[in-house]
């Protein structure tokens, strides 16, 4: 895709915006539509996007697949953990007013949800990322004239 | 008309995932929307054209005769539509789903919870465990496809080899 400026600056200028764009949805889900999940996807179409432009070796060597796979086991483990450290607060697991001092439930909500949101997040994204590239990895490279 | 073409079917499927967004939308689902939008029109159609790169453009010409598809495709789709013909009207107060948990949870959040969006109330903290399956099921899903697909670099690196040695 070398020759392609237009497509190469205009998905350059586009993917910072995409990425701002994917923690607002994670940060804001408390407040609007949005969360985790979607969050996840809008981060990982970022590097999609990048690896589809500029090629998936360069994907490679911006986000090592070391990385993507240590973060789709990190978030699982987030969201557990939390769970795992109410337990051993004395709550029920996943009760997040073990977060926050007794009587500050709310705030114990707030913090929990931040946590396994962030863990839904992380554990999404990597995944995206790593099945695109798994597909991405196999595939030959596809020439102009193929589409 | 029939389409052969694997990469239009892929597109028109995104299509058809970015219209449904927006029937959620009007239903007032904003959730559910933005999933369908990010995860049925962005990431499916891009792993879908991944795949056709992966194997082929053109769908085969069907050996068999396609009436008995047609018809099972036919029935399925008469008897939703009968289904839905028992259905409440929609957004109405009184049916069995608004009835059930739905007010529980309004009336809890704000004095429980305390943030605006009970929808990521519910996922996050009432059905937190829920939640922590369905991350789970992404990792797993992740894993097996890495299993299936993923070209280890020194594999990788054998076959550049071979190639020199040829």
């Amino acid at each position: 895709m070398d020759h392609h400026y237009i497509l190469r600056i205009i998905s350059k200028m586009l993917i910072p915006p995409i990425m701002l764009y994917a923690f607002y949805v994670q940060f804001h889900g408390d407040f609007g539509p949005g969360g985790g999940f979607q969050a996840g996807v809008i981060f990982a179409v970022a590097f999609i996007l990048y690896a589809l432009v500029y090629g998936v070796e360069k994907l490679r060597k911006v986000l090592p697949p070391l990385i993507v796979r240590a973060g789709m086991a990190l978030g699982v483990l987030l969201y557990a953990g939390t769970g795992a450290y109410s337990l051993f607060k004395g709550y029920n697991f996943l009760d997040y007013a073990a977060l926050a001092e007794p009587g500050h439930a709310k705030a114990g909500q707030h913090l929990g949800i931040l946590l396994v949101e962030a863990g839904v997040g992380l554990t999404v994204a990597s995944v995206m990322i790593a099945i695109f590239l798994a597909f991405a990895s196999r595939a030959p490279q596809i020439k102009d004239t193929d589409w | 008309m029939i389409l052969r073409d694997l990469f239009a079917v892929v597109m028109l499927s995104g299509v058809f995932s970015l219209l449904s967004a927006a029937l959620f939308v009007v239903m007032d689902a904003v959730d559910v929307a933005f999933t369908e939008a990010a995860v049925g029109a962005g990431i499916s159609t891009v792993l879908m054209l991944g795949t056709m790169a992966l194997t082929s453009r053109q769908e085969k010409p069907p050996t068999h005769s396609r009436a008995l598809p047609l018809l099972v495709a036919f029935i399925t789709g008469a008897a939703l539509l009968y289904g839905t013909a028992d259905l409440p009207p929609f957004g109405a107060p009184d049916t069995p789903i608004q009835m059930h948990v739905a007010p529980e949870y309004i009336a809890r959040t704000p004095t429980e919870i305390g943030v605006p969006n009970i929808v990521t109330a519910v996922l996050a903290s009432y059905r937190g465990f829920d939640t922590l399956g369905e991350t789970a099921v992404v990792f797993i899903a992740g894993i097996a496809v890495i299993f299936l697909l993923h070209q280890s670099s020194r594999r990788r690196r054998d076959d550049e080899n071979d190639e020199e040695e040829v």
